[in-house]
């Protein structure tokens, strides 16, 4: 057993080494232009933002709408850091891990706060009070003078490149991983499963309840940070319901509870509407028209609650049953 | 003090027009338990339907309501019967998801059509200021209340003594008992979007008509805002929305005109948020006990 996981994370390091090796020779090569690098840094982006929210909805169960709230406060907590920051002398990556990393605990602490009375309620309402909470924090956003109010906020330094942005995608997604299948993260499955039985056997479901709320809007400030780095500018109508719904849609067309779907659809949503462009006005129809066809005829999403894994890939390809029944090799696995 | 009046009568203004959009979110959660997000998109379509009658016929304010409303409730039953049937069995979140979906394509759709640049509405209620005392009133804001408390009546009578309305409610209470009793559940449940939908554009005529402008996206605030107010009422009954649809445009009105109106927004979500917190399910719901 620890054989086969050592092999699967020598495997999987190396996939991703191999994919930004690859990602570098493409850009050294010109084949990815500044307009397709501005694409794949938004889809690092989303993936940080879909994941994170993967946690609390997927994982957790519990519907939240105020993602981007979120996502606002460790935008702003980032770019106000790194604009009092700089004259310092710090490198920039310094300086840019110094600020996410303060936008990800103010994110955590604010979430912690949201989340002990929130949580209390369930289903419905709770997606319902975190909308309210999220278009809340918009709305003071829009109206302090520390964040410019409507006006923006301008003179962020440009520190996030497709570098840093590669690898911080990826230490999140791996802390999530590793996260979901600790002891922890069975504990914030369970609940999901059912809250009742859960407290029965034992488990503070309060207390994972919160725990799991709070490091996701942890990681939607680090995503927020990321944006702020990259974009340069914020201006707080940004992180309006609509951008709570679409880093929501990513992780439920994903599937709820798959990590990587959650990736793939971060892909696949972030590339679409560009691809689209073509269509200049029908893009957001073909769109929306796409994503209702999706929901109903895979309500569960692309993976369900599965995860796509390289050795099982790696297996399926050997015994030749990749097109065959998948139930077979569940069973057999 | 006529100042304040004068508010208080725009609020009651603005809180009826919320109050007939919140009707449509909150009988369609009744019944499929569904927070129709498309609903406010219904609202912006019943607008655009309004000024195309205005436009190609010139018909009185009164036809071109109707007109308006039949389409709406038309496009609410085709888009129940295309996008969330098919998904009445999976899981809840889906669901939600498709109606979000179906809500940024008929925002797009309209953009499409229509253009993004906003429509003047033509002022198809003659604009007549009237006195009553001191106090100064518009027609329209008067029309608004009127038209708002005359529909609610008329809904309050369908559902409590007409047989459909006693079938919805009956399927929002129980959907299996009313199967096992003979309900057509599929025609109630269409019935109740074609209701809901009429309602919503009922709500965008006037809206329009009060803020003589018809643009894509106008659906969403107001829709949002009429859906606080369904909550706040408690969702899924219909007093519930009439009462949360006042109290919130008299609260919004208020705060605009007496505190601020950069903070309105954040003090009626605040407003929401405490509600919640204190009574989840608004404040003439009642308590559902947790079942093993």
């Amino acid at each position: 057993m620890a054989k086969i996981s050592i092999k699967n994370y020598i495997m999987n390091v190396l996939a991703i080494v191999i994919l930004y090796a690859l990602l570098k020779f493409l850009i050294w090569n010109g084949v990815i232009s500044r307009y397709y690098l501005g694409i794949i840094i938004f889809i690092c982006i989303n993936i940080v933002l879909a994941t994170s929210l993967n946690l609390a909805t997927g994982f957790l169960g519990q519907l939240a709408l105020g993602h981007a709230g979120f996502m606002a406060i460790g935008a702003y907590v980032s770019a106000i850091t790194a604009i009092s920051l700089k004259g310092s002398g710090l490198p920039n990556t310094v300086m840019l891990i110094i600020s996410l990393l303060l936008a990800a605990i103010f994110a955590g602490v604010i979430g912690i706060l949201i989340g002990i009375p929130a949580l209390r309620l369930k289903g419905d309402y709770l997606g319902i009070i975190t909308l309210g909470f999220g278009e809340v924090i918009r709305v003071f956003i829009n109206n302090i003078k520390m964040t410019g109010g409507a006006q923006g906020l301008t003179g962020i330094p440009r520190i996030s490149n497709i570098d840093n942005i590669f690898w911080i995608t990826v230490v999140v997604v791996t802390i999530l991983y590793t996260l979901t299948n600790s002891r922890h993260g069975r504990a914030i499955k369970s609940i999901r499963e059912d809250e009742i039985a859960a407290e029965a056997v034992g488990i503070q479901t309060t207390k994972y309840k919160v725990m799991g709320f709070a490091i996701a809007a942890f990681f939607a400030g680090i995503g927020g940070g990321m944006y702020a780095h990259y974009i340069a500018f914020l201006d707080p109508n940004t992180f309006n319901f609509m951008r709570s719904v679409e880093i929501l849609v990513i992780v439920v067309l994903g599937g709820m509870g798959s990590l990587t779907g959650s990736v793939i659809a971060a892909i696949v949503l972030t590339i679409l509407p560009e691809a689209l462009r073509d269509f200049a006005n029908y893009r957001l129809l073909i769109y929306s028209g796409l994503l209702v066809i999706m929901m109903i005829f895979r309500p569960q999403g692309l993976f369900g609650t599965t995860e796509f894994s390289l050795s099982g890939f790696l297996y399926k390809l050997r015994h030749n049953q990749i097109f065959s029944s998948r139930k077979k090799i569940e069973e057999g696995d | 003090m006529n100042i304040f009046l004068q508010q208080l009568i725009n609020g009651l203004s603005v809180g009826s027009i919320y109050a007939v959009i919140a009707l449509g979110y909150t009988m369609v959660y009744g019944i499929i338990r569904l927070i129709n997000f498309a609903h406010g998109d219904i609202m912006m379509m019943g607008a655009y339907f309004a000024f195309i009658t205005v436009f190609a016929t010139g018909m009185p304010f009164y036809m071109v309501l109707i007109v308006s409303m039949v389409l709406a409730a038309v496009l609410g039953v085709t888009i129940e019967s295309l996008a969330y049937k098919p998904l009445r069995k999976a899981p809840r979140i889906s669901a939600l998801i498709t109606a979000i979906g179906m809500s940024l394509f008929l925002q797009n759709l309209a953009l499409v059509i229509f253009r993004a640049d906003p429509k003047i509405m033509p002022a198809i209620i003659p604009k007549r200021p009237i006195m009553i005392g001191p106090i100064q009133i518009g027609t329209v804001t008067i029309t608004t209340i009127a038209l708002s408390i005359f529909f609610m009546v008329l809904l309050d009578f369908f559902v409590k003594k007409t047989k459909p309305g006693k079938s919805m409610r009956a399927v929002s209470e129980d959907k299996e008992a009313s199967i096992l009793m003979g309900i057509n559940v599929n025609k109630t449940i269409s019935i109740t979007f074609a209701i809901g939908s009429a309602l919503g554009a009922l709500g965008g005529v006037l809206y329009s008509v009060a803020y003589t402008q018809v643009f894509p996206t106008m659906g969403v605030m107001p829709g949002l805002k009429a859906f606080v107010a369904a909550v706040f009422g408690g969702i899924g009954l219909i007093p519930g929305a009439m009462l949360g649809g006042f109290v919130i445009g008299m609260i919004e009105t208020i705060t605009k005109a007496y505190i601020s109106s950069q903070w309105s927004d954040a003090i009626v979500f605040g407003i929401l948020i405490i509600v919640l917190l204190i009574k989840p399910t608004g404040i003439l719901g009642k308590n559902e006990r947790e079942k093993v």
